[in-house]
């Protein structure tokens, strides 16, 4: 009964990761400009991953604390561990970089296509110097 | 001295959780791991010390951690969810109606800064693309940009991320 639930949430969580996922995929193919495709990039796969992640984790949770075909207790738990160190770098990383796609896009001159307001456009492209720098200056 | 003793101790946390499982000498460790992770550790706590801890230990505040746990599951996490419907629903549709808009959140730290622009790059409809690094100003790519938030400047933060900047402001300044 109980391992029969725990397979239920596990294949719904992963049905939800795949289906977000996908739909990041079609956002990439649908939207007309590099901003609006990252806003399909960024946040629909990290959501999808937190899914399968959560899944996978779930998994190894269980081979750890009950057992589950074909998979050690140690098994179980460098999977639940390891996985869930991916996750949370995922969850650091993905914004960080879809943050500097965005800005190395605008620097080069990309406009957002049908835009209603910019209010980037115009300002100088400063070089930024580390504060350190400054400091020696 | 505290930077390094502070990092080591964090580094060894994280290389115990990496290797559970590894043998069964101490509990579920193995005594090669346990010499191995203490040494290398101590490398990087040489080397990272000085980058990892600043000098002000604002963040060694426990409270300050259990406040940043409780935004991750709840405002947050309702903020991603929300987001992925919408963009669900963007995808489908089609419609969109982008802009670049400006806020100014008054946050005062890098930290504090760094965390808000992640969590609006994960909620709904916003891109974080620039930053203004005198006075923390952030620009924002909107996907879906409201009429009335246009006619003040810089845009209200209320409509770009809620009450972020509140929940930032109690976990890291």
């Amino acid at each position: 009964m109980l391992s029969g639930i725990f397979d239920i949430i596990i294949l719904v969580s992963l049905s939800i990761g795949v289906f977000f996922n996908f739909l990041a995929g079609v956002g990439l193919l649908r939207f007309p400009d590099v901003y609006t495709r990252l806003h399909a990039g960024t946040k629909c796969t990290t959501f999808g991953s937190i899914f399968l992640c959560g899944s996978i984790i779930l998994i190894g949770l269980r081979a750890w604390f009950f057992s589950y075909e074909g998979l050690t207790q140690t098994d179980g738990s460098t999977l639940a561990i390891h996985t869930a160190g991916a996750l949370f770098a995922i969850l650091l990383t993905n914004p960080t970089g879809a943050h500097a796609l965005a800005r190395a896009a605008h620097r080069s001159g990309v406009k957002p296509v049908g835009a209603v307001i910019d209010d980037l456009e115009g300002k100088p492209a400063k070089k930024t110097t580390s504060k350190k720098k400054e400091a020696e200056k | 001295m505290i930077a390094f003793i502070v990092t080591t101790i964090l580094c060894f946390i994280t290389y115990l959780l990496f290797t559970t499982g590894s043998g069964t000498d101490l509990g579920i460790w193995s005594y090669e791991e346990i010499i191995f992770g203490i040494v290398l550790s101590a490398i990087v706590g040489l080397i990272a010390g000085k980058i990892f801890v600043k000098k002000d230990f604002r963040m060694a505040n426990p409270v300050r951690w259990l406040t940043f746990i409780a935004y991750v599951i709840g405002p947050f996490f309702a903020g991603v969810v929300k987001a992925n419907i919408d963009v669900a629903y963007r995808v489908i549709t089609g419609k969109i109606n982008p802009g670049i808009v400006k806020i100014s959140p008054g946050l005062k730290t890098d930290l504090g800064i760094t965390m808000l622009a992640n969590s609006i790059t994960l909620t709904p409809g916003t891109l974080s693309v620039d930053i203004d690094e005198d006075k923390n100003d952030l620009y924002i790519h909107w996907i879906n940009v409201k009429k009335e938030a246009l006619q003040k400047k810089p845009v209200d933060c209320k409509y770009v991320c809620g009450n972020f900047p509140k929940w930032i402001r109690r976990i890291a300044e």
